[in-house]
């Protein structure tokens, strides 16, 4: 029994994180139905932007409190990762917003290759894995037989405020009230006074600061290299198809149903290693038979 | 005072001429029709003054400002609405979100201080909740308030379509076709409707609009398109009387 709430820990921890990534997909695909395979990278460039920053401010201003240290790391992190997407957005993006949608698909293919590739070459990040400094001594509580650590617990609990707060934003602002709208019907939405350019790099501003979140929290727990974005990126991809992808509350179903796959793969078959295998046939599984997702609507054709 | 000055605007869809060499001068409280059969420019002139085309020559003069060039959202937010042939209500949203959301023009606060929460972010949407309420209560839908616009009967989408236009705090209303697929009391109850909200809201009115009716009945001037030309101008009385008008609505007389 224990075992098992040992391993729904782990795989709440290690869900929250593909959720924080989904939500990135999601709400791209869901505004312009467009697949932004560079997520997965800009999540990892989320990851060194923790890094660097936490490393300088450790050293310089040695002797802030913890959470100070963990929180500014975040916000920076948020800050830079969102410029960094809209910048994309503008540039690689944008002036693709008419040409056919397989256009746009392959230049994000190929923005994701420029980010791994760019910090595999850049001499500060390189090809080795690192370790984030620590910003919250790691403490393990026994707690009836079952390993708690603090790291954990904040992992979970952030990624669930700030899902909660995405949310929010999505169903009660105008901002997220002018996303959805766009989602359904572009021609209208300018005819509202509503500046769709703007809406669409909040869009991504958004995504990827949510996924700067999942980055702050995933280095505090695992090493990161430059081309970890690639499955875990695929990981969050799968997670918001299997969610119905451009539902922000599938993505992050999809994000705790992938977070179970990985953890209980190895519990039920011989090896960790047949993880991509089960997540990838769940997802081929439930396409057949649910194409939407599970919490996706059908897309009414519109003439 | 003139509102509204449209020179010599022509517009190219690739080799066909559209809208050419359009011309209207819109005073200040009026209300014009412009009318025509199918295919004669007269939702390309709308999307020409609204800038979801670029004209491809002319110029769109607003309270002293020229258009061209701008996107369409600051055209908008600059006092001009506009509602569609076929409706395009939000569909999914509620009646009340389909007025909400034409408030965006209005919001100042960012999206920060929505994360937050901020004392001045809820006055503002509690403000724009209360003013969208008002809205829908001149239009007699504030019963429906929390419905998807989905479920509205036509008539009320049209009224529904009517009031977002307004609550984007418009000077100009461009009106396309809205008698269109209406029975004749609806028609009765649109023209009302027309009328009482220029009244009430200072409102200067370019109509599109088949039903003779409507036309006849409450425009002052009328403009009429045909092949993107403008082939007579004048009162109703004068319109009604005019040989070329006649000619392109029932075709060139027989000469046996």
């Amino acid at each position: 029994m224990q075992f098992y709430i040992q391993q729904t820990l782990n795989a709440l921890q290690v869900g929250s994180v593909y959720a924080l990534i989904a939500l990135g997909y999601t709400m791209v695909y869901g505004i312009l139905t467009l697949i932004n395979f560079a997520h997965g990278d800009i999540f990892m460039i989320s990851c060194y932007v923790a890094f660097f920053f936490s490393t300088l401010v450790i050293s310089v201003l040695a002797g802030l409190p913890p959470l100070v240290v963990f929180v500014l790391t975040m916000l920076v992190s948020m800050f830079f990762t969102a410029l960094l997407a809209v910048v994309i957005e503008r540039l690689a993006y944008k002036p693709l917003r008419t040409a056919p949608r397989i256009s746009a698909v392959i230049t994000a293919l190929g923005i994701g290759l420029l980010l791994e590739n760019f910090m595999v070459a850049f001499k500060p990040v390189g090809p080795a894995p690192r370790f984030m400094p620590e910003l919250i001594p790691n403490v393990i509580y026994n707690i009836g037989g079952v390993a708690v650590s603090n790291i954990q617990i904040v992992i979970i609990v952030v990624s669930i405020v700030a899902m909660v707060i995405l949310d929010l934003i999505v169903r009660r602002t105008m901002v997220g009230m002018a996303m959805r709208a766009i989602s359904w019907d572009k021609f209208t939405v300018p005819l509202m006074g509503i500046p769709v350019d703007r809406i669409i790099s909040l869009t991504f501003a958004l995504g990827a600061s949510i996924a700067a979140v999942g980055g702050t929290l995933y280095g505090m727990a695992y090493t990161i290299d430059p081309y970890m974005g690639i499955r875990i990126g695929w990981w969050a991809f799968i997670s918001a198809v299997v969610g119905g992808i451009g539902n922000i509350r599938g993505a992050m179903l999809g994000g705790f149903i992938l977070g179970f796959v990985e953890i209980f793969t190895p519990v039920f078959l011989p090896a960790s290693t047949y993880r991509d295998f089960v997540a990838f046939s769940l997802l081929l599984v439930l396409l057949i038979f649910k194409p939407t997702g599970l919490l996706g609507r059908p897309m009414v054709q519109k003439v | 005072m003139s509102l509204l000055q449209v020179e010599n605007m022509t517009h190219w869809f690739g080799g066909l001429r559209a809208v050419s060499e359009f011309n209207i001068d819109l005073n200040e409280g009026e209300l014009v029709a412009i009318i025509g059969p199918n295919g004669a420019g007269k939702t390309t002139v709308f999307n020409l003054i609204t800038g979801v085309y670029r004209p491809t020559e002319g110029k769109v003069v607003f309270q002293g400002k020229e258009l061209v060039g701008q996107p369409t959202h600051k055209i908008i937010a600059g006092g001009i609405a506009r509602t569609f042939q076929n409706i395009r209500l939000f569909r999914e949203l509620t009646v009340m979100d389909n007025i909400r959301i034409a408030n965006y023009a209005r919001v100042h606060s960012n999206p920060l201080a929505s994360m937050l929460r901020l004392p001045a972010f809820q006055r503002e949407e509690q403000e724009i909740y209360d003013r969208s309420l008002e809205f829908l209560a001149i239009f007699g839908l504030d019963g429906l308030y929390d419905q998807p616009a989905r479920n509205l009967p036509y008539g009320q989408q049209r009224r529904l379509e009517i009031a977002r236009a307004l609550a984007t705090s418009p000077k100009l209303l461009l009106l396309d076709e809205p008698a269109a697929g209406m029975n004749p009391a609806e028609i009765v109850q649109l023209i009302d409707l027309i009328l009482m909200v220029r009244k009430r809201f200072e409102l200067t009115i370019l109509l599109i609009e088949h039903q003779m009716r409507v036309v006849m009945g409450i425009a002052e001037r009328i403009k009429v398109l045909d092949f993107g030309q403008t082939i007579a101008e004048g009162t109703p009385r004068e319109i009604q009387n005019n040989p070329r008008v006649i000619e392109a609505y029932l075709g060139e007389e027989e000469t046996a």
